[in-house]
């Protein structure tokens, strides 16, 4: 039974190889070479992306997709510059996650226990149903920091969040109709100005920029010629074992 | 003696006097509240409809977390917790069909089995500290203090999931008396004190606060305690709506039960004004129960 | 506040669902009124709540007009107290229920006021009067 799948397992690859993968983009059948990712997959098929697509790179959360495999009755989530297509995909492009972020003044605001609830309410219909973090292709424990949210754990919020890139699935998801995102970015946001300790050195630099003591080798260095700016770059110290 | 404990959300943010009393009176009963790990928000009122396996998800994850740490008991101080996370725990005790449709959903858990028992600090103070080891901890007896307990609905009702005697409790009499205090009887004990209709509809709110602590005071009581955040700021908060619709309305401090077990075990830092609409202090004070 | 308009439902289909949601005999009911007597909202009420249950035994759908559904708070006072063993808060909640899942809310949670209020209240809020 093993061999006859390994066999058949086997047989798929090579046919990925040769004729390329089977997709299905919206429902209709394509075929395209093995490796691409979905967004370059759903290009080779014709589709354009005008909105929905940034950086390419997994970082700015604009190109976040769910997706089926043949067989499977979960839909799984990704962004779709990342996750390389496999046969049997059914695939369709989210254009954008409509999910309107309240207008604030961070000078205006504390970083009370009620703040977030008071921004973002709907944190009050939470059902601790987890989908949220089922959604996230950042593996971030969305719900717990919903939760944390919902207690004023402004501090716990940014943390768990930090690695969010905003593509929205989470909020796509929510049978509650919460904006997880913007309450994560408000969370860090209030960390950031209010709570999180202040880098004492970079004040005490601030203050010794602002005394003029760099003065004078700033001067040196801006009437450099390129020539000499490029020996010295080269001639610069760099500690050891980091690489260039 | 240590117990795993459930806070909730509130006891974290606006009631968080209800919290430090807790830990710190129990902690001088010898009782450690041990904070669960990753808990999420009970849901608050429990679901009624038979359908409503969602809504039973919050309350039974956080049986997953006393699960996961080898925890039998879970406490919680908040009646409407305590009531909600019992009320879930029976339910799936009692319909091992329903617990494998939410265990079948909950699979990033481990699955529940069942067998944590949901427990009201005041029960454990009952059966198992016991109210004369509460007596013998009292260092400052609140001799003629005139207290009304009140109970709301959530520590009581339905039967089988309340602590007490749903129509006659007397759970927070007898705490009251084992701290040297006199218990105000009222009829209105166990009456509704409005719950979330604050939300939207304060002044049905205050129509029932207003009537819940006058008839309290009319026997007597100089200040009434309670286990619910809710009950708490709805009888506290909405003194100021009662105010305005009867300016004859004498204000009435309102006690979470653990602020006056703190302040009869001498721990007067447990008790502060925030937290209280009603500042309790000057009362107190005046009653040299207080240091200035 | 009608929220009838939009809703289509038979005296039958009412009493199935009430009964379904619930999973209470509400036809066991024999009117002795304690529901009502214990209530601490009865008194703002448009239908007692012992009203509320002949409604449903009637078939009259526009029960779910009425303003008890909503001010009924679960606090189980008529729970405990009924003869017939009727959960009569669940009877409210099927009622408040069937309106819910037809996407009639009765709570906006973007008109809340300014008031900081504990989390516990808007979360039975939105439990309660939010589908």
């Amino acid at each position: 039974m093993a061999d006859r799948e390994a066999v058949e397992q086997e047989e798929r690859t090579s046919l990925a190889e040769e004729l390329g993968v089977r997709i299905y983009i919206m429902g209709k059948e394509y075929r395209v070479p093995a490796g691409l990712t979905i967004m370059k997959a759903m290009e080779y098929a014709g589709y354009k992306f005008i909105r929905g697509a940034g950086c390419r790179a997994g970082f700015c959360g604009a190109c976040g997709t769910v997706y089926r495999k043949e067989g499977e009755y979960k839909l799984r989530f990704a962004v779709a510059c990342q996750k390389l297509v496999e046969d049997g995909m059914f695939l369709v492009q989210l254009p954008f996650a409509p999910a309107p972020r309240v207008s604030y003044d961070l000078e205006k605001l504390r970083p009370t226990e009620n703040v977030l609830l008071k921004l973002y309410p709907e944190l009050a219909r939470c059902v601790a149903c987890n989908t949220c973090t089922k959604a996230c292709p950042q593996e971030i424990p969305v719900m717990d920091y919903i939760q944390a949210a919902l207690r004023g754990d402004i501090k716990r919020v940014a943390e768990l969040s930090f690695d969010c890139i905003q593509c929205g699935l989470c909020s796509m998801r929510c049978p509650a109709d919460i904006k997880h995102y913007h309450v994560a970015q408000l969370a860090r946001r209030l960390y950031g100005r209010y709570l999180a300790p202040k880098a004492e050195h970079l004040a005490q630099r601030v203050a010794e920029i602002e005394a003029g003591r760099f003065d004078e080798e700033l001067d040196r260095l801006t009437r450099m010629g390129k020539e000499e700016l490029s020996k010295l770059y080269e001639a610069r110290q760099i500690e050891e074992g980091v690489g260039v | 003696m240590r117990i795993a404990y459930y806070p909730g959300c509130s006891l974290k943010a606006l009631a968080a006097n209800f919290d430090r009393s807790a830990r710190a009176a129990m902690g001088a009963l010898g009782v450690e509240l041990v904070e669960l790990e990753r808990w999420n928000c009970c849901g608050t009122v429990s679901s009624l409809t038979t359908d409503d396996l969602m809504r039973q998800l919050a309350p039974v994850r956080n049986l997953i977390r006393a699960q996961e740490a080898g925890e039998r008991r879970l406490v919680t101080a908040c009646a409407m917790c305590y009531n909600t996370l019992k009320r879930a725990a029976l339910r799936v005790e009692a319909h091992p069909e329903e617990l494998a449709k939410i265990n079948a959903f909950l699979d990033e858990e481990p699955d529940y089995r069942g067998g944590v028992r949901v427990l009201h600090l005041l029960e454990l103070l009952r059966d198992e500290v016991g109210f004369e080891a509460v007596a013998k901890r009292v260092v400052r007896p609140l001799e003629g203090l005139r207290v009304a307990p009140y109970y709301g609905c959530l520590l009581l009702r339905p039967r089988g999931v309340g602590l007490d005697d749903p129509e006659n409790p007397s759970i927070l009499e007898e705490l009251v008396r084992a701290l040297g205090a006199e218990p105000v009887d009222s009829p209105l004990k166990g009456q509704c004190c409005g719950s979330y209709h604050t939300v939207a509809h304060k002044e049905v709110v205050a129509r029932r606060a207003h009537k819940i602590l006058s008839e309290a005071a009319s026997r007597g009581a100089e200040a009434l305690i309670s286990s619910c955040p809710l009950c708490s700021f709805n009888l506290d908060n909405r003194q100021r709506l009662i105010r305005e619709l009867d300016g004859s309305f004498a204000p009435l401090p309102v006690l979470y039960f653990t602020e006056l077990m703190a302040l009869a075990f001498g721990l007067e830092e447990a008790l502060s004004p925030e937290g209280h609409y009603v500042d309790p202090r000057p009362f107190l004070e005046e009653r040299q129960l207080l240091r200035r | 506040m009608d929220k009838m308009g939009k809703i289509d439902l038979s005296a039958k289909e009412l009493q199935e669902e009430v009964e379904a949601l619930s999973g209470q005999r509400v036809f066991a009911c024999y009117h002795c009124g304690k529901c009502t007597a214990g209530c601490p909202f009865a008194s703002e009420m448009d239908l007692t709540p012992r009203q509320v249950l002949e409604y449903i035994m009637e078939g009259r759908v526009e029960v779910l007009n009425s303003r008890t559904i909503w001010l009924c708070a679960a606090c189980f006072t008529c729970t405990v107290r009924c003869p017939n063993g009727i959960d009569i808060a669940r009877v409210m909640e099927a009622l408040r229920q069937i309106l819910l899942r037809r996407g009639e809310d009765s709570l906006d949670l973007a008109s809340l006021g300014e008031e900081e209020l504990p989390q516990i209240a808007l979360v039975a809020g939105a439990r309660k009067l939010i589908g």
